[in-house]
Parts: C-alpha cells; structure tokens; sequence
C-alpha cells in the first residue's frame, strides 16, 4: 500500500512530504520530497550586502537563530581576517548556548507532544518563553533576533543579565526536571522510543550526519570540542554520547546537552571579561542624540565632547563606553558608535560608508569555509567574495539535510507508528532544511 | 410584521455570530518560522485557549479558521489552494506572518508574495514573526468579523491587491 | 595533518590530477581534474594517511559574473571604499577563480575561469583535517562523476546541484529535482537566473514582483 503523508500533516515539525511503502503496518520502502520552504536563501544573500544576510540567517534555524548568526559572523571574519574583542566571543558563545537550549526545549516538546505527552510540551513552551524573554532583553526580539554583525555583535548585554538569567534558567532546570520524571521512566515513552529509527555509526558517518543525531549512535564528535571556535576552548563541559542510536538515546542526548549549555553560560558569565559598564557607569553625561547632532551641525564641538548619546533602547548596549568590547577594531567593516557619528565628521563618514546602499565592507577576494555547532549538527558556511560588497556566494550546510536524507534508512523495517517519534527525533527545520 | 421578522432574524445573526466566534476550530497550515510564535500563542504565556481558539483540528474538513503561518512557496501553493477548497463554509482565513500578507523579504523565484493571490484573506496579521500580542489581537478582529458576518455564510468581496508602479525611488534589481 | 602537509601530500600522491592548491585562510584547497575525481576520492575515504569519513559539503558555485557587478552606489569607485587595510595577513593568497584548460593553450592562450566549480568539503574524524576540493567545469559540458558510492549523503547533496546549477552527475541512482518542483523550467542560483523570475505553479490574481 502507497501511503501519502504530508505535506500539509499535523506533526509540528515542518512541511515535507513522505511516501511511504507499507506492507501491513510495515514500511517497507519510503520516499522523502522536500523542497516545499525553499524561499531562495543562497540567491537573496547575493543581493544584499554582508550584514544584510544575518536576517536571512535567523529564518535558517528558526527555533536556534543565534547559532546561524554567529557562525555566518565568524565564517565572514575569517575572510576578512579580522578578530573581536575577548567579551565578544564569551557573549556570542552565551547566546549560542541559550539558542542551543531553546532549539532542543522545542525538539524534545514537540516530539513529545507528537506521541501524546501535551503536557510536556506545554512545560518545556513555557521554559521556551523565560528563555525568549532573556533574548529579548539581550538582543530586542524573541525569534528573529539579528544580533551578530561581521565583526561584534549588535550591543552588549544589559546590567541585569547575570540575574536574569540566574532565572530563567532556575525555571529552565524546574521544567526539565519535572519532564525528565514524566518521560524517561514512562513505559510508553520508553516502549515507543527505544528501538525504533535506529542506525549505526558508519551509516551515520556515511550520510554526514553529525551532532546530537550521531552522538547518539556512539560518535564523540562535536565542532565545539574537536575544532572550538570563539571561546569554547576556555570553557569546560562534557558532551553526552549516546550508545544504541535509536530514538530514546536521542531525547537522552539532548536532554543532557541543555544541562551542558546551562552550565556553560553559567561558566562564561563568571569567566567573562567585564564590560565597561561593570567598572564604572556611563563616563559621560547623558544627552539626547537629536540634541547633539543638533549641538555638532552648528559646530558646538565641545558641547558634545564629553556627552554619552541618548538613544533609541532598541541601541542599548552600543554607547560608545561600550564599543571596544563588543566590535572588532577595523572601522571600515563595524558601524561607528553613535557619539562618533553624530558627533564629529569622521564617524559620519564611516557610518556613510558601510550602511548606505551600494556600499559596505568589502572582503577581499576569497573563499572561506566555517564550521560551528549548531543544534542539529556542524553548521557550515561557505562564502565565496568577489571583493563587492555583496557576497558572490554563500552557501549554508544544513545539519538536518544530512539526517533527512537518511530518513529512509531510519524508518525501513519500523513500524508506521513509529515514524511519528523518528520523525520527530530528526529535529527538522525547514527553514534549514530547504533553506 | 416586517420588523418582527427582521428583529428575530437579527437576533439569531448575533447568537449564531457569539457562538461562532467563541468556537473557532482552527487548521493550523504551519510552515516557517512563524510557527515558534503560533506555537508561544497557543501554549500557556499567552493562551489562546482562553478565546475559545485553542483546538487545533488537522484536518480541513473539520476546521473553520484557515490560519496560514509561514512562507508559502511556489511549491506549496497548489497545496494551500486545495486544502482552501476542502474546508467547508463558512470558513475563514488569517494570513500569520508578513510573508503569508505580501511575501516578506523573500521576493525572488521561490516565493508567493501573498496568500490573497490565490485565497482570499479575512485578517492580515503582518510581523516577522509577530508578537504572541499581536496575533491575539488579530484573531479579535477575526471575532468581530465572525460576529457581524451574515448568517448564511457570505463574506464581503475581497478588496482587489493595489497595483504597485515602479517608483522612482525604489533601487533597481 | 595541517593543510600544508596535507595539500603536500595529495600532490606527491596525485601529480596530475591536482592542477593547483593553495591554502587560503587556512582552508586546505585543491583543484582537481574532472577525470580524476572519482580515484582521488576513494582514496581520500580509504588510505590511512586521509581517512576522510565525512563528506561535509558538495556543492557548486558558477563565476561566470565573478568581479563584473559594478556596484550601482554614487562614489563607490571613489578611493574610500570601504575595503579592509592593506596591511591584513595574507601569507596564502587566494590563487582566483580555478581555472580550465583552453583547447588553445598549446597555442600560448591563457587559461579561462571555469563557468562552473564543484565544490566539495571533506573532513575526517579520527585525523582532524579538513579539505576542499575543487573541480572546474565549463558550461558547455556542465558533467561529473557522482561519489555517491562512497559516501550516502551524496545523493541528496548531488541533486540540490543539479537542481540549482544544472550540473549533471553519472552514475547517479535519482537524478532529479529536490528543492524546486519539476515543472521548474531553468537552474535557480546559475547568474543569469534572474532573482525574481517566477513561475507559478497555479493561476495568481496581482501577484506583483515589487522592487
């Protein structure tokens, strides 16, 4: 029997269409068509300039942004050879951490949710949301933050974060807690998820599947660990490895990497460099920004010298007592802080020249490829510049290609049944998988 | 005579209208990243059990309210028109996400730039994504629609899609 | 191995296929002819001095508009552009667009960039090395040898580049479309694709491609 699934189905996962071969309740063959989010990411990041791709990153991985825009920052400053401050990689690994966290809170709910366990999932949304509203104070949004920028990153963290963190993740730790006693000794949850989608570690090795998915087969690799990047090298945190490869090991898997990112942004924020507002407050006083372009256009230069601009909150984070530690020294590819432009010719000029359209930083002729941990897997960026200032190519490896692609493998021989948690245990994004 | 007829028919709009409103069996047509908000709304921050929407029916045949989440492709459009076209009236539809109201930022080959090219839109809830605040907020308005809408199921003609003229100002491709 | 020991070490092991290399950023990088593609790659999965188990990235990237877009800015030509110092290091430069050989070169003319690059990123596990490999192609005669034999996730990424580049692969066990539905006519991300030229599957009422 010829069973069309999708791809308009009730799992949560994505829009993808499986059909499937059954013999009985048996499939015995399964066909895998994607493509149906494909929304053209490598042909519009062709048409904008290099900061103008990261909002199209954060629609890669929807449920894991921050992962996607960092490893595009970092693949495009390896072109340009450039480094950022020391505060700036602890601020992107805590951020990566909390997106890595949020991405396997929805994982594991959904699946959940997907094999009967509402509750579950409504526990681990509710996590989701301290954790959202931990990014919001950070970045100024929930889901489609935009924070990193070739060279730094949008702001730096606001006075509060260590408490409000502190939190969250006391929130975070309660649900995972309360979830790990409803699901990991429930014999259903057991007897559904054990056994089933399960591959070996060649199999897995062969498709080029990595992260959570081939940790669970036996497979110790991790990009954070085997090549670190920003400043996972000074951290310290285990990576769980599973044994038997199917999905129980999976969910254990990623139940225990949130534990891991948890204790890795508790880590970094003790180990972190301060940031300025940490030694002293603001060093200048406080004027609001109409008011000193206003005091700079009639020439009023010492007016403004020793003032701190007053902006929009949705720049908090970006005053200039704060810019050496969240942006790379190279001006021409990191936007003056705001003091600097409304303030004196050079900054405007600077601001000039990398924001209006047409222009921008302009990498030298190159290509680059830069691998980081993404939730799903090694999320790889390639970029190919033609010294303009919008890239010649970039092209995004999706971790959840790989594992997709294996779906085949995975589900022959289970039962139809059981394709609701494989397929849920894949971690699908379609964002990322169609791109 | 006249009038009685029409006080009691209009009262039976209202009832029929307040129960409607209140039991709202949405198909969610989840693609993109407008699903983790669609997700946030229904779950338990922001709720939208608590307007009487909070059943998700996954099958169009059962459902009233057609929420659209997410990008729709090329590809996916056939899709969306046949699963339109199997919901039985009255139906509505809300268009969640810029990219469902006029195709976001992703204008190029792959892309629908709006589901009112080929369904027609009750509530546009624009924001990429928009806020669970937000969302709420429009399925209120779809309440008010589905109130005030006729009993026997007609809904206004939708408003034809503004032609859009090359500007002078827009930056050529 | 590091990737000067690594790119020293496929040459000595494969003269004529490795046509240059270079080690750009970091990233160890050969260009290879398309005949020989198929015997470098087994041995980059089989010998033990490689032992490259994963098969990270297959994918393509066409030149043909490489360093042509004028930029459409007022003053973008002017001496401030933008561009990062002179001063950054550059120990590896970055060779250009890889090259095919001109039927006329016997004749003295020089090498013309390859229309098409097949581009494949190989890492193995157990030695921790990375390499990229790089395969040039024209665009009359856009074909390759598929390694789906050798690595399973292959298959998908060989179709994804024959879907968006037009790039055939032999001995591929389901060459077909697999992001874009097949009554797409054309190949998405080829340069002379315009952006925003659509084709709809069913009948749309204003769909405008706005600017």
């Amino acid at each position: 029997m010829l069973l069309n699934i999708g791809p308009a189905h009730p799992a949560m996962h994505g829009i993808i269409r499986i059909v499937a071969r059954l013999d009985g309740e048996q499939i015995v063959d399964a066909d895998v068509d994607i493509g149906y989010l494909h929304r053209g990411f490598e042909k519009m990041s062709e048409t904008v300039d290099y900061n103008g791709v990261i909002p199209y990153t954060d629609r890669l991985n929807y449920v894991s942004p921050l992962i996607n825009n960092v490893g595009y920052c970092m693949a495009v400053e390896k072109l340009l050879c450039i480094s950022v401050p020391e505060r700036c990689h602890y601020i992107r690994v805590i951020v990566s951490e909390i997106s890595r966290i949020t991405d396997h809170l929805t994982c594991v709910g959904a699946s959940a949710m997907e094999l009967g366990a509402f509750t579950v999932f409504l526990y681990m949304i509710k996590a989701r949301e301290y954790l959202w509203e931990l990014v919001e104070s950070v970045t100024g949004a929930r889901l489609t933050v935009s924070y990193c920028r070739v060279g730094g990153v949008k702001g730096d963290l606001p006075e509060e974060f260590a408490e409000q963190c502190r939190k969250a993740f006391e929130e975070t730790r309660r649900v995972l807690a309360e979830s790990d006693a409803l699901l990991t000794r429930n014999r259903i949850f057991v007897d559904r998820m054990s056994g089933t989608g399960k591959i070996s570690a060649d199999d897995a090795i062969s498709y080029g599947i990595t992260g959570p998915f081939l940790r669970a087969s036996g497979v110790p690799y991790d990009v954070r660990k085997d090549c670190p990047y920003a400043s996972y090298d000074r951290l310290e945190f285990d990576v769980p490895v599973g044994t038997r490869g199917d999905n129980f090991d999976r969910y254990l898997v990623r139940m225990e990497e949130m534990q891991q990112s948890m204790r890795i942004v508790e880590q970094a924020l003790r180990e972190m460099p301060p940031g300025p507002f940490q030694i002293s407050p603001q060093t200048g006083r406080p004027l609001p920004a109409s008011e000193m372009v206003d005091e700079a256009k009639v020439g009023n230069i010492p007016a403004i010298r020793d003032a701190y601009a007053v902006t929009d909150p949705t720049l908090d984070g970006a005053a200039k007592s704060q810019h050496a530690s969240i942006a790379t020294g190279e001006k021409r590819v990191f936007l003056p802080p705001k003091e600097d432009t409304y303030g004196n010719i050079e900054g405007l000029m600077q601001h000039f020249k990398l924001v209006m359209y047409g222009h921008g930083a302009r990498p030298p002729k190159g290509e680059v490829y830069f691998a980081v941990e993404g939730a799903n897997g090694e999320l790889g960026f390639y970029v190919v510049s033609d010294g303009g200032n919008t890239p010649y190519r970039v092209r995004v490896r999706p971790p959840c290609f790989a594992i997709m692609s294996a779906l085949p493998k995975l589900v022959v021989g289970d039962m139809m049944a059981d394709l609701t948690p494989t397929f849920g245990s894949i971690n699908m994004i379609g964002g990322e998988l169609d791109r | 005579m006249s009038d009685d007829a029409g006080f009691l028919t209009s009262r039976l709009d209202e009832a029929i209208g307040w129960a409607r409103k209140y039991s709202i069996f949405q198909y969610p047509f989840v693609t993109a990243c407008c699903g983790m908000e669609y997700m946030a709304t229904a779950c338990s921050h922001y709720d939208i059990d608590r307007f009487g929407a909070g059943l998700p029916r996954f099958s169009p045949r059962q459902a009233d309210v057609l929420f659209v989440v997410g990008t729709i492709s090329q590809k996916m459009a056939p899709v969306l028109k046949r699963i339109y076209d199997q919901m039985a009236e009255p139906k509505w539809v809300v268009s969640f996400g810029v990219c469902t109201c006029t195709g976001g930022f992703y204008d190029n080959y792959a892309t629908l730039m709006g589901i009112d090219t080929i369904i027609p839109v009750d509530v546009y809830i624009p924001g990429c994504p928009p806020r669970p605040e937000y969302v709420l907020d429009g399925l209120l308005k779809l309440q008010a629609k589905i109130q005030a809408q006729h009993e026997s199921g007609q809904r206004p003609a939708p408003e034809p899609r503004p032609e859009l003229e090359p500007e002078p100002w827009m930056p050529p491709r | 191995m590091d990737a000067a020991a690594l790119i020293q070490a496929l040459t000595e092991r494969f003269p004529n296929a490795v046509r240059s290399s270079h080690a750009y950023r970091g990233d160890a990088t050969i260009v290879v002819s398309r005949e020989a593609l198929l015997d470098l790659a087994r041995a980059l999965k089989d010998d033990a001095a490689f032992q490259m188990n994963f098969l990270m990235d297959l994918t393509a990237v066409d030149f043909s508009t490489f360093g042509k877009k004028p930029s459409p800015a007022f003053f973008a030509s002017s001496g401030v552009a933008v561009r990062p110092s002179a001063e950054l290091p550059d120990e590896h430069p970055w060779p250009g667009p890889p090259e095919v050989p001109n039927a006329a070169a016997a004749l003295g003319a020089p090498p013309v960039p390859a229309r098409f690059v097949v581009v494949y990123h190989f890492f193995s596990l157990p030695l921790k090395h990375r390499l990229r490999v790089e395969v040039p192609l024209e665009e009359a005669d856009a074909e390759l040898d598929s390694v789906t034999a050798l690595w399973a996730g292959a298959n998908w990424l060989e179709r994804e580049v024959w879907d968006m580049f037009g790039i055939r692969f032999r001995g591929h066990p389901n060459l077909k479309r697999i992001l874009m539905y097949d009554q797409f006519v054309g190949h998405p991300l080829r340069k002379d694709y315009p952006v925003n030229r659509r084709q709809p599957l069913i009948k749309t009422n204003g769909d405008v491609s706005s600017h």
